[in-house]
């Protein structure tokens, strides 16, 4: 009798916490975070084992347990396929209890995890992807985009080298969404500041030798010559640039640069191109401390994604310890009220759409004599504001 | 004589399309120096499967093993490039020759799957390696001094070092084809291949000669990984990327056909040269568009003999 009577209790409690009868507190009595990542690809570096390391940093500074609950930690390959990293995301929905997805580094994975993490409605802490689609045509209210988006690298790199009389633009152009994506929004950029393209070609993801697109950008006559690659791809197509003295007589401007591409370059070849980047670990007291732990457990300089998702992280958590609850509408509340405010997140808010609006760097690559160590590699040229840098919010992303 | 060939050929391809020839010549040249990369590990497999009947899945990860020991060699051991060049496709046929004997061989009789299933995994575990611990965003390597700056030639800015690769290239190349094709060693090694029985009967060491033969044909592609280090990004997946490509190249030529792979190798390049003139989108795919219409008109490639 009293056995049956402890089993029924147990199933009571089963079902209770199954079916999310409390309303408040901790579902499960465990906040699982669940990091997606690219782990041995092309986007390895930029976030991969490091955004892991970066969730790990977070959640230890900031305790291991949230309202008495512990924060546990589960993470993943999407190997960059979209239908790998969704079919993830479901599986650690529905049978491993886990509240919230990060990471989250190429745009089309992004854009399947996203889907399935709104359709339940869970959280999606975006890190490194470069889309500005999740705030935009594929807005949800359970979305979070933090680093830096295509928007904010042209509005950071393009803008100001118009303004300054490069009106004649080519482009090099990775042959997928997000090179379109980038293409398209600095020719905007470039056309509504005076300027013109005057020829684009798109080569394939994973090109290994771009002395063809590079003679034809030579011969477009053009002032500037746009990266607008990523990765592998802008580092041999910067290294054949120079090679064919491109760089010499035309500029090069790197559209996306992280600084793991940057480390990966000969300073001769690099040295001078200008790039907006979301995060630079040499720019005050505050990031180089954070840095210095990060690069003492990981080995590297944190990228701009890795050092985002340690603030995306810590400011997810303090948004669960003020709401009382891991719920996901109650956390996303809290999240939008609370203005985020770290080593990396400077002047910061998070829009109702989900951006996180931050103060972005134009840097410039530093040539070889003036580097006082081997990770010493980028000027911080100008701090370009958040509204300046990001695209306005869409009224119809305006989610309160 | 090919050059002359693919110039009159440019000649008339620019009355066709009404182009500037000279933005075309620049085209051709590019062309024939990517192909001439082709070529070098195009051959590589050939010589392999040829002689051997071996599907080398593993010649794309050699190729990377190639810079990235040329970067090792560099920044551990201060190794230059030149050196390098001698000295990294030595290491790379002795480990070759090592997976030869005794990874290989032990399978050397069963179906052609079985070593193609063997040397692609072997390729995933280096390439995996690498990335745990070099990480996937490329090392640089410099362009050796004697071979910096570059010729202006009528038509378009040729640096030095790309002519440096076309020329050691086609040298090796040729040379390893004069070997095969018209010297005594060559004799042995093909008819070795082709009757292992007969020619050890008359004394000569066969299994020694087949090692030795897989070495060789790795080395090559520890060559051009060398050559390839300070123009392309030294990365892990820089093999991977390339290998699918010189397989359908030495599937056009016609599989084993040592001649028609450099051939192959070379006009490939140019066809993706112009693909990527005219309509870049198409270039990772015309040289299989390529492969298609080849196996479809003549199944045993452009070189191959009627099996």
């Amino acid at each position: 009798m009293k056995a049956m009577k402890k089993t029924l209790l147990a199933v009571a409690m089963t079902v209770a916490a199954t079916t999310g009868v409390q309303a408040a507190g901790i579902s499960d009595d465990v906040v699982k975070i669940g990091v997606l990542v690219d782990m041995g690809g092309v986007y390895a570096d930029i976030c991969g084992q490091g955004c892991v390391t970066a969730v790990e940093m977070a959640v230890e500074d900031f305790g291991g347990t949230v309202l008495g609950k512990p924060i546990e930690i589960v993470s993943a390959d999407d190997q960059n396929k979209p239908d790998v990293g969704s079919a993830k995301v479901r599986q650690w929905i529905e049978s491993e209890d886990v509240d919230v997805v990060t990471g989250l580094v190429a745009s089309s994975v992004t854009g399947a995890a996203t889907k399935v993490l709104t359709d339940a409605k869970k959280i999606a802490l975006i890190s490194t992807s470069a889309s500005n689609a999740f705030t935009t045509k594929a807005c949800s209210p359970y979305n979070v985009h933090w680093t830096y988006n295509v928007a904010a690298l042209a509005n950071g790199t393009v803008k100001p080298m118009v303004a300054a009389g490069k009106k004649k633009w080519f482009f090099i152009t990775a042959d997928y969404a997000f090179g379109h994506a980038l293409e398209g929004i600095a020719t905007k950029v470039i056309e509504e500041s005076g300027g013109e393209v005057v020829g684009a070609v798109r080569a394939p993801f994973g090109t290994t030798d771009f002395s063809s697109y590079v003679l034809q950008a030579q011969a477009s006559g053009a002032d500037v010559v746009g990266l607008a690659n990523a990765g592998g791809d802008f580092v041999n197509s910067l290294k054949t640039a120079a090679e064919f003295g491109l760089t010499e007589t035309t500029d090069v401007a790197g559209l996306l640069v992280f600084t793991n591409n940057a480390l990966a370059l000969d300073p001769a070849i690099a040295a001078g191109m200008k790039a907006t980047s979301g995060f630079y670990w040499d720019m005050d007291d505050q990031t180089r401390e954070w840095s210095a732990r990060f690069k003492a457990r990981h080995g590297v300089i944190p990228s701009m994604g890795q050092a985002g998702q340690y603030s995306m992280t810590m400011h997810y958590l303090n948004a669960i310890k003020a709401a009382g609850t891991d719920e996901s509408d109650a956390v996303m509340k809290k999240m939008k009220e609370t203005k985020p405010d770290d080593f990396f997140a400077r002047n910061a808010t998070l829009r109702n759409d989900g951006r996180m609006v931050h103060d972005m760097l134009l840097v410039s690559i530093k040539d070889a004599a003036s580097r006082a160590s081997s990770d010493d590699i980028y000027n911080i040229e100008a701090v370009i504001p958040g509204d300046v840098a990001f695209n306005p919010m869409l009224p119809e992303c305006d989610f309160k | 004589m090919t050059c002359q060939t693919f110039a009159s050929l440019g000649d008339v391809m620019a009355t066709i399309f009404g182009l500037n020839l000279f933005a075309l010549s620049g085209q051709l040249l590019v062309g024939l120096i990517n192909g001439s990369f082709y070529a070098l590990l195009s051959l590589g497999l050939a010589i392999i499967f040829g002689l051997l009947k071996i599907i080398n899945f593993a010649q794309g990860a050699m190729y990377m093993l190639g810079a990235f020991f040329a970067w090792m060699a560099l920044n551990y051991m201060g190794i230059n490039y030149w050196w390098a060049l001698i000295l990294v496709p030595i290491a790379i046929g002795l480990l070759a020759i090592l997976m030869e004997r005794f990874l290989v061989r032990p399978i050397a009789n069963e179906d052609h799957l079985y070593s193609l299933l063997l040397t692609f995994g072997i390729a995933l575990v280096l390439q995996g390696a690498f990335t745990h611990i070099y990480g996937s965003s490329g090392l640089p390597y410099q362009i050796p001094a004697e071979l910096k700056g570059g010729t202006k030639l009528p038509f378009m800015y040729l640096p030095n070092y790309r002519a440096w690769i076309i020329v050691s290239s086609l040298v090796v190349c040729f040379s390893t084809w004069w070997v095969i094709e018209k010297t005594k060693l060559g004799a042995y090694l093909r008819a070795g291949t082709e009757n292992p029985q007969l020619m050890q009967g008359f004394g000569i060491n066969v299994p020694l000669i087949t090692t030795l033969t897989f070495g060789f044909g790795v080395a090559l592609a520890g060559f051009a990984g060398v050559l390839a280090a300070p123009v392309y990004s030294v990365s892990p997946d820089m093999g991977s990327n390339i290998l699918i490509v010189v397989f359908a190249i030495v599937v056009i030529g016609g599989m084993g056909s040592i001649g028609g792979a450099i051939l192959t190798g070379l006009m490939m390049g140019v066809v993706e040269g112009l693909t990527k003139f005219f309509y870049p989108e198409a270039s990772t795919t015309v040289i299989f568009l390529f492969m298609v219409i080849v196996l479809l008109v003549k199944p045993a490639g452009l070189f191959g003999k009627e099996a």
